[in-house]
């Protein structure tokens, strides 16, 4: 009989099964979010760096399922050539695919005075090109399947250029605005796009040297929470917490005069 | 070679699975999509119209090789009734070829969109199993494409073990390109139709079974809501004289369905006013107003079209069933447990809540073929509604429906159930079988690249 190319059951007429890809799953939000699709029973593809991290975040989930729900992938977002090939080889695994995530994501506070371009590059890397790589994959397929929801998790960060972190900002403002292209391209196939923008979120980022005090900070489980609702409501745009929607609202409208002679 | 991405879908809507969809010309253009399958890791289904009510022409992630795309009728001998098709020819098209001159296709399924390839991968019966066999019983001859790129030829008597098995074989040994099959010579293009009612289970198996010899097709319905109510429809062909116009009533015009209702509704649009009535209390009212009028024992003259391809009458009348679609469940029974099988899977399904919203029943005969689901015995095929709610608990009791139709020696359809799983397959085909089947399989299809959701499902 066929070899078995993998564990993860696959549906049948009287068993459907949702199928998603998490980039970035093994920390962070990123593996509160596996846990909460687990729980929707959702079967994963988790696609990260760490290998052992990945498999014990996947033993973990199929052990509490009884049954397989997560399968490892080991990948490095940078490594872009190889991720058409590997793109196709999830769908084939899952036996389809109906919602990405991208998660993945690196954060470095450079001191007041720093400018580190080999640090600002890295983060263009993965937060940016990354998912610029792995959803020029995804959104054609989506597009010809007519359906499917892209998530981005961007963040609060990209929505104004602030004193703190340029390149940070950078990459999360492109991010924010690929997104919303590929919404505009791809709502009128049925295709959902959903721009994620948490504010702070109290995970290992905030324990790194210069970081910010947290402020209206959640915890990553709560965040999860936030990302599956606007999943399950098919949102377009979802601050994390949704305080940060006013926050960032009255921050945008800060005139430049003003705003440039501000320490935030 | 035109390649899509695409989601595909299943005769009931009850399952959907996005595929790299390639619709190839020729044998060369077959291979290459193998050759490109294997370059890739990954696997190849065969699709020809997907009138499975399962996931048989699925294949989530993969490759769909849709063989619409081969439908010639390469040559017709209107002397001799043999007919040389390629695979993707519907039986549609098959029919209004060889009608005209006399002949008629001598095994049909409920639909005529149906294609070649796809009745001989699933050896389908029609109304006349009991009679003239599967499909498979008719075919001289096919070609085959194998993953290997090799082109062979197949008849009972040359790769006679491949002839038996890639008919049944779900399109898992190889690609069967083109079939030559013989037709069955007819004098009328009407059948005569006798209808009579039958009041319990037991009544009806009799009536099937008394019936069987004297017609030429024969087939039940059963009220499966009112358990035990059912109407028997036997036709024979009509002979010599008895259709004083024969060249009138085997025109293609006269034969076609009407594609409006009382000359006035579009009959597309009816499968909206069924809508309504999937449910429960509404497949009682029509269950009972059907048996009430088919109480008149009857006898009428009805085209062959008309007879056979009752599924078309109402086009997508499958989209009635709503969101979640439909599944068919077909246990083979041999007439000693049919009986008993039937009451108690159709008392469970009302004990359940899960009543089936229609169920027919026809009568067969065992054959020779690898994945046989014939036997000597009665088949009932029973249509479930799926919602979400319900799926669940319907996929539970068809389990257990499995458990009790194996213990009764009962066989299964792969073209038709969603349920089996490889435990089930395992059981029902035997070792030998299974063993035969993976020799085969190692020798045709060596890298595996052959493989479908069904093929998953029941082989693990």
């Amino acid at each position: 009989m066929p070899e078995t190319q993998t564990m993860i059951p696959r549906a049948t007429p009287l068993t459907p099964r949702k199928k998603a890809i998490l980039v970035g799953a093994s920390g962070g939000i990123g593996t509160t979010l596996v846990y909460r699709l687990a729980r929707e029973g959702y079967v994963l593809a988790l696609v990260d760096r760490s290998e052992d991290k990945l498999k014990a975040l996947c033993d973990e989930i199929n052990q509490t399922y009884r049954e397989t729900r997560a399968v490892p992938y080991e990948h490095d977002v940078t490594v872009y050539d190889r991720i058409p090939d590997l793109f196709r080889k999830v769908v084939a695994d899952l036996g389809g695919l109906d919602l990405f995530v991208y998660v993945a994501g690196v954060i470095y506070f450079p001191a007041m005075d720093e400018f580190n371009f080999a640090e600002d590059y890295k983060m263009v890397e993965v937060n940016l090109l990354g998912a610029m790589a792995w959803m020029s994959q995804v959104a054609p397929v989506f597009q010809s399947m007519r359906g499917g929801q892209i998530v981005g998790v961007s963040s609060v960060a990209g929505d104004r250029g602030r004193v703190g972190n340029p390149g940070y900002n950078t990459s999360k403002a492109g991010f924010t605005c690929y997104l919303e292209a590929l919404r505009n391209r791809l709502t009128r196939h049925g295709v959902n796009v959903i721009t994620i923008k948490p504010g702070m979120v109290k995970t290992e980022m905030l324990n790194l040297p210069n970081a910010p005090k947290p402020t209206l900070a959640v915890t990553p489980e709560q965040a999860a929470e936030g990302i599956w609702k606007a999943i399950k409501k098919r949102k377009q745009v979802a601050y994390v917490s949704g305080l940060w929607r006013w926050v960032m609202l009255a921050l945008t409208h800060v005139p430049s005069v003003i705003f440039r002679r501000l320490s935030f | 070679m035109e390649n899509t991405f695409t989601t595909l879908e299943n005769f009931g809507h009850s399952m959907s699975a996005p595929s790299y969809r390639f619709i190839p010309k020729t044998s060369e253009e077959i291979y290459e999509a193998f050759r490109l399958a294997k370059k890739s890791g990954l696997t190849v289904t065969l699709r020809g119209a997907g009138r499975s009510y399962n996931d048989a022409a699925l294949n989530g992630g993969g490759i769909v090789l849709d063989l619409m795309g081969m439908n010639q009728i390469v040559e017709w001998d209107a002397d001799s009734g043999v007919v040389r098709c390629e695979a993707g020819v519907t039986l549609e098209q098959l029919w209004h070829k060889v009608l005209p001159d006399g002949w008629w296709p001598p095994v049909v399924s409920g639909t005529m969109t149906t294609t070649l390839g796809g009745c001989l991968g699933a050896n389908i019966h029609g109304k006349n199993n009991f009679r003239m066999g599967t499909i498979g019983e008719h075919v001289a001859e096919f070609t085959a494409v194998l993953p290997t790129g090799a082109e062979i030829t197949c008849s009972p008597k040359k790769n006679g073990d491949l002839f038996y098995s890639m008919i049944s074989g779900l399109g898992m040994l190889g690609v069967i390109t083109t079939v030559t099959l013989q037709m069955k010579k007819i004098e009328s293009g009407l059948l005569e139709v006798h209808a009579w009612p039958t009041r319990t289970i037991e009544d009806q198996l009799h009536s099937l079974e008394e019936g069987a010899p004297k017609y030429d097709y024969i087939v039940g319905w059963l009220d499966t809501i009112t358990v035990g109510h059912g109407q028997i429809h036997a036709a024979n062909y009509l002979h010599g004289d008895e259709d004083p116009e024969p060249q009138r009533t085997m025109q293609l015009s006269y034969q076609t369905l009407p594609s409006r209702l009382f000359g006035v509704m579009p009959k597309s649009l009816l499968h909206y006013l069924m809508t309504p009535f999937m449910n429960n209390l509404g497949v009682w009212g029509i269950n009972t107003a059907k048996y009430i009028t088919s109480l008149r024992r009857h006898t009428f003259r009805q085209s062959h079209a008309a007879f056979h391809f009752l599924l078309d009458y109402v086009p997508l009348w499958e989209l009635s069933y709503g969101r979640s679609g439909l599944i068919q469940y077909q246990p083979f029974l041999p007439k000693e447990t049919a009986l008993r099988v039937w009451t108690e899977i159709l008392a469970l399904a009302k004990k359940r809540g899960l009543p089936p919203y229609l169920g027919v029943t026809k009568r067969h005969r065992p054959d020779k073929f690898l994945f046989t689901h014939a036997l000597d015995g009665f088949s009932l095929a029973l249509d479930f509604k799926v919602t979400d709610r319900n799926r669940a608990r319907l996929n539970e009791m068809l389990q257990e429906f499995d458990q009790i139709v194996l213990e009764a020696g009962g066989r299964f359809y792969f073209a038709k159930n969603s349920e089996t799983t490889h435990e089930t397959t395992a059981r029902f085909l035997g070792a030998e079988t299974m063993a035969r089947f993976k020799k085969l399989k190692k020798r045709t299809d060596p890298d595996g690249l052959l493989e479908s959701d069904l093929y998953r499902r029941i082989f693990g």
